[in-house]
């Protein structure tokens, strides 16, 4: 079966003042129907601008995208803006982080929502409202009836959030691209927005693309996750395989450096330095000069993305001999995983 | 029993709303912290966790007195602080320090790095400035910075090394109590750890107290001796670390905790999380009664809505609770954490 979304070999460079920014640049991956993939990594890896090439959303003048964004078999990068507006909202939608910033102030939400449902199907104003109800009280607005009325403002974060789903999976999109969904709310009301999500999954059968830089969320969300450091896709596998058999040292060190609940570290394994610049990034492997197992030949060779011998789904882009790594994932494990019980 | 630093006692802070343009009228307050105490003791870390706006910075602002508290007593070391003028608060001033959340608003871009972390060098008339040179640059290697870049701008420096210079800053005039006010929570997971770390260094280095403001509780756990959980202005549970995170008696603390995800996919999908309705409501006009009560799983219709709970010792320590059903053990079932409530707590796998 082929996949929903399929990514190969995307990159997106920006003609910028100081040189060309490669800000994505050889990523793969693909969503199957209903399942979620998950996107980790820092900030100004990446993750965000490969969701918003994958929308056609980036600024055309300053931006060059090539690769393959293939949606149930259609080349996206390859579609005219006409297409693109139809596929944008109807089969593929996307959730921000911020939702002040990305609802409307001078609109009531129901104005907002009625758009959504208007510009993809043929139906009158007034079943387009009814649907935006339907959908508003879905999400779990309390009194959705006369709460439609009502402008971005009068919401809380969360509130805001669960409009911005509700707009979102107002078309019943196949696919979802979820940016950071969580990062501006609270634990609890975090908690909240993560269960919401997961039950449309199951009643919609949507596909998820989840992109966070929080790991716990990861965890608790995404079938696969794919890991990006500066600019390209560095290890990628099933959720169990990425964090039981981590491969890369990057990995480890996210891991690592994580203070976390289930264990009591004593001190975290730190990454030093910082993430390169991606307008001149390190020759060889990107993470080589902030490595602690760097070897002669990580300077020299891009490593690309292998499969793992005893796991033929999950791939990494490290030179490191397997047994070094089994050695290494075994200490991690012993100084995390086994306060765990 | 270890020094007492500080002593803060019915802690209050309500910001007034007021209608009318020429003739003001108080309408209402904003009860932004109400009613907080707490002790520090010396060389501890005291961690504050809640969610945003339950007054965990008000609080911290109050206790350096850069707001004027409504009501309550600041006690520190013996001397109480929360009248004194702004001269007389100077010399105490030398000994409380603060590190901001965000390292691209509060350092001053205009200035170099040797200035900004001179300042307070400079403020208390502390040494001549080939000393005060001197100083910089060796904080600035306390904190690993290079110390040739004294002379740079704060835009030079990444999220990360900004926060070093604001710590340096902090550590600037030797002070006792430093207050992080959610001192990582900009910052990347691999650039917190390095920021943890060095904290935690400094503190046995130089004998530090903290405390230390963040919604993470995973960073509270791991930097803190103490912690204290708000909610709405008033601190529902304090304990030490170990207790509070296994042995939670508050039902918002067990909600807190179950909320927050694990970074391990088969522990985090088994356990058992309380969902918590709602928003946090309101502190113009809280709930009646205990503030908890219009979201609390274990809600006792008659007594939670009617009588305020005390915030008081259970299991004979250091552990205290506002609350008149504290849990009982944990992680629960729906059917425990139910225990007789008015309502049915939603507890999902």
């Amino acid at each position: 079966m082929t996949p929903l979304l399929d990514v190969r070999d995307l990159r997106t460079h920006f003609t910028t003042e100081d040189g060309i920014v490669k800000a994505v640049d050889g990523v793969d991956f693909a969503v199957e129907r209903g399942k979620t993939v998950g996107i980790v990594g820092e900030s100004g890896c990446g993750k965000s601008v490969t969701c918003l090439t994958i929308m056609g959303l980036n600024e055309s003048r300053s931006t060059k995208s090539s690769g393959q964004v293939l949606f149930d078999g259609e080349d996206l990068l390859a579609a005219n803006p006409a297409r693109l507006r139809e596929v944008r909202g109807q089969e593929v939608a996307m959730i921000f982080q911020d939702p002040m910033t990305s609802l409307n102030p001078v609109h009531s939400i129901g104005r907002q929502l009625v758009e959504a449902v208007l510009l993809h199907n043929e139906c009158s104003k007034k079943d387009a409202r009814r649907r935006a109800v339907e959908r508003l009280k879905e999400v779990g607005i309390p009194r959705a009836e006369r709460r439609i009325d009502d402008y971005p403002h009068q919401f809380s974060g969360g509130m805001r959030q669960r409009v911005m789903i509700a707009m979102a999976m107002i078309n019943d999109p196949e696919l979802l691209i979820a940016d950071e969904p969580t990062t501006a709310l609270d634990v609890t009301t975090q908690a909240q927005i993560l269960y919401l999500m997961r039950k449309l999954q199951k009643d919609h059968g949507t596909a998820i693309v989840m992109i966070t830089h929080d790991l716990g969320v990861v965890a608790e969300t995404a079938d696969e996750v794919v890991v990006m450091y500066a600019a390209k896709v560095i290890e990628r596998g099933s959720v169990n395989a990425i964090f039981n058999q981590p491969q890369h040292p990057y990995t480890w060190g996210l891991l690592g450096s994580l203070p976390r609940l289930d264990a009591n570290v004593d001190r975290l394994t730190q990454i030093p330095g910082q993430p390169p610049s991606l307008l001149n990034p390190p020759r060889g492997c990107r993470f080589g000069p902030r490595c602690p197992y760097v070897m002669d030949i990580c300077k020299e060779k891009q490593p690309d993305l292998l499969p793992v011998s005893y796991d033929p789904d999950h791939v990494q882009a490290c030179l490191l001999d397997e047994e070094t790594k089994i050695r290494e994932i075994e200490k991690l494990k012993a100084a995390v995983l086994a306060e765990a019980s | 029993m270890a020094n007492e630093l500080l002593v803060v006692e019915g802690l209050k802070k309500h910001f007034p709303v007021t209608r009318g343009i020429i003739f003001k009228k108080q309408v209402g307050a904003v009860k932004a912290v109400d009613g907080v105490s707490f002790t520090l003791n010396e060389g501890e870390t005291l961690g504050v966790v809640g969610e945003s706006g339950c007054g965990k910075s008000t609080m911290a602002r109050c206790l350096l007195k850069l707001l004027e508290p409504t009501a309550g007593r600041i006690v520190f070391r013996g001397q109480d602080i929360t009248n004194l003028s702004r001269r007389d608060m100077r010399p105490v001033r030398r000994e409380l320090m603060m590190v901001f959340q965000d390292p691209y608003s509060s350092l001053n871009a205009r200035k170099r790095v040797g200035f900004i972390v001179a300042e307070a060098l400079d403020v208390h008339g502390i040494g001549t400035p080939a000393e005060r040179k001197r100083r910089v640059q060796e904080l600035l290697k306390v904190v690993g910075l290079n110390p040739e870049h004294y002379n740079r701008f704060p835009h030079e420096f990444s999220g990360g090394q900004r926060q070093r210079i604001g710590i340096a800053r902090a550590l600037a005039i030797n002070p006792m109590l430093i207050v992080c006010d959610e001192p990582v929570s900009a910052l990347d997971v691999s650039v917190q750890a390095q920021i943890l770390n060095l904290l935690k260094d400094l503190q046995q280095e130089f004998g530090l107290t903290y405390i230390f403001i963040a919604h993470d509780l995973n960073v509270v756990r791991h930097i803190s001796d103490r912690v204290m959980v708000m909610y709405l202005g008033e601190a529902v549970e304090v304990a030490t670390r170990d207790e509070l995170y296994v042995q939670p008696k508050h039902p918002y603390t067990g909600a807190l905790l179950s909320a927050v995800p694990i970074p391990n996919p088969e522990l985090g999908r088994q356990r058992q999380t309380v969902v918590l309705e709602g928003d946090v409501p309101n502190p113009i006009d809280p709930p009646s009664a205990c503030n908890f009560h219009p979201r609390c799983p274990r809600f006792h219709e008659g007594h939670c809505d009617v009588e305020e709970p005390e915030l008081r010792t259970v299991d004979g320590g250091a552990h205290r609770v506002k609350c008149h059903y504290p849990l009982e053990k944990w992680p629960m079932s729906a059917e425990e954490m139910r225990n007789g409530a008015s309502r049915t707590a939603v507890v999902r796998q």
